[in-house]
């Protein structure tokens, strides 16, 4: 906070909104520029969790994935907090295929989680 | 297409009101006061303009559509500027002609003027339609007026996304109706805000000012006599850049130096 933002709060004035507007304009420019509208967003988010919640445990209330623009470049996000790595039992098994070969195990996985089903 | 040496300039916004016409009749103007022979060309068919702000409006025959139909040559369809007679003004057609002319269309009158001028400033409709896409086409390169206000940046953000996949380049930025103390005072989207997010070089910034009003109101562009007000002077070092001139572009939100500017500087540091 800036010493006018302060004296703004004292006297009751309103704080300078062009912080504001730049972040809204940042943010609604990110979805125009990629093209996706918010529903296929959601999708892809979703998909993107659970992928993800395959490997690891995630804290998904906390984790995030949004668009962010920089230089007319747009780029996914995706912030995940890891609340810890599942143990073996990597990607869905491949029934036809040849056996996949078994990722190394984490080591000393002191707790066993039921998989997911 | 063109001949070698013209320059098909187009002014285009996204967004309407932001200074379109405007910037291309000071503009115009400006660059025929430093000696360049200009013309303008109203590609805005369905709510022409520039003829009002050029002051020209009494003095139209024929127009653009005419040239196209082969009812009169270009000479005819041209209107010369009086007291700056190396500006001519190509109007545009009738709002009907709107439903059938083609980006063609546009390319062929553009090839005409620049056989004769050394800039032709075309003054693009409002929107990113058809009318944006017949005037784009007939350009070389352009320029994006925008203010610093977020609906305004977000369509200029648009059209430049067009203009860069229609191969249109350079793309350079004008910022209008600049309020330095509300940028100053963080009311406002600042200068680097715009260019930062837009991401194209700086052609120029204009301060907001009222004698652009009075201009239109006369029909004689700020940049007719000597400018002596912020918008002028600013129109005038747009054209002289434009021309290769190197102007330093001053951002009057941070120009004042001083008492002011120490305490602004002081109210504005994060003290926690």
């Amino acid at each position: 906070m800036a010493l006018m933002d302060f004296i703004n709060r004292l006297l009751g004035r309103q704080a300078p909104s062009a912080s504001t507007a730049r972040q809204r304009l940042q943010l609604v420019l990110a979805h125009d520029r990629s093209d996706l509208n918010p529903e296929l967003l959601e999708q892809m988010r979703r998909e993107i969790l659970e992928v993800v919640s395959r490997y690891v445990e995630i804290d998904t209330a906390a984790g995030d994935v949004s668009l962010e623009t920089e230089d007319r470049v747009t780029a996914l996000v995706a912030n995940l907090p890891i609340l810890r790595a599942r143990p073996v039992e990597p990607a869905p098994p491949d029934e036809t295929g040849p056996p996949a070969e078994q990722p190394p195990v984490p080591p000393e996985p002191e707790w066993v989680e039921p998989p997911a089903d | 297409m063109t001949s070698a040496n013209a320059r098909l300039i187009l002014i285009c916004s996204g967004k309407g009101g932001v200074g379109k016409t405007t910037l291309t009749a000071n503009l115009g103007i400006a660059l025929a006061r430093q000696g360049e022979s200009v013309a303008v060309l109203d590609a805005d068919f369905g709510l022409r303009n520039l003829d009002l702000l050029l002051g020209l409006e009494n003095r139209i025959i024929y127009t653009a559509q005419d040239v196209l139909a082969g009812t009169c040559r270009l000479e005819q369809a041209l209107v010369r500027h009086k007291q700056q007679p190396t500006l001519s003004l190509l109007p545009a057609g009738n709002p009907r002609m709107l439903e059938w002319i083609t980006p063609d269309d546009m390319r062929r009158i553009a090839a005409l003027l620049a056989e004769q001028f050394r800039f032709v400033l075309i003054d693009c409709p409002a929107g990113i339609e058809d009318g944006f896409r017949n005037a784009a086409a007939a350009a070389e390169e352009a320029i994006v007026v925008t203010t610093p206000e977020v609906s305004a940046v977000r369509d200029a953000d648009r059209v430049i996304g067009l203009l860069n996949s229609m191969g249109v380049k350079p793309v350079q930025l004008v910022l209008n109706r600049v309020r330095p103390e509300m940028m100053a005072n963080q009311e406002m989207l600042s200068v680097t805000d715009v260019t930062d997010i837009l991401a194209l070089p700086l052609l120029g910034l204009v301060q907001e000012d009222k004698q652009v009003i009075v201009s239109t109101n006369k029909g004689e562009p700020l940049t007719l006599g000597e400018p002596s007000t912020p918008a002028g002077c600013a129109y005038q070092n747009v054209a002289r850049r434009l021309r290769g001139d190197a102007v330093p572009i001053v951002d009057p939100s941070t120009e004042r130096r001083g008492l002011r500017s120490r305490l602004r500087k002081l109210m504005t540091t994060r003290i926690f």
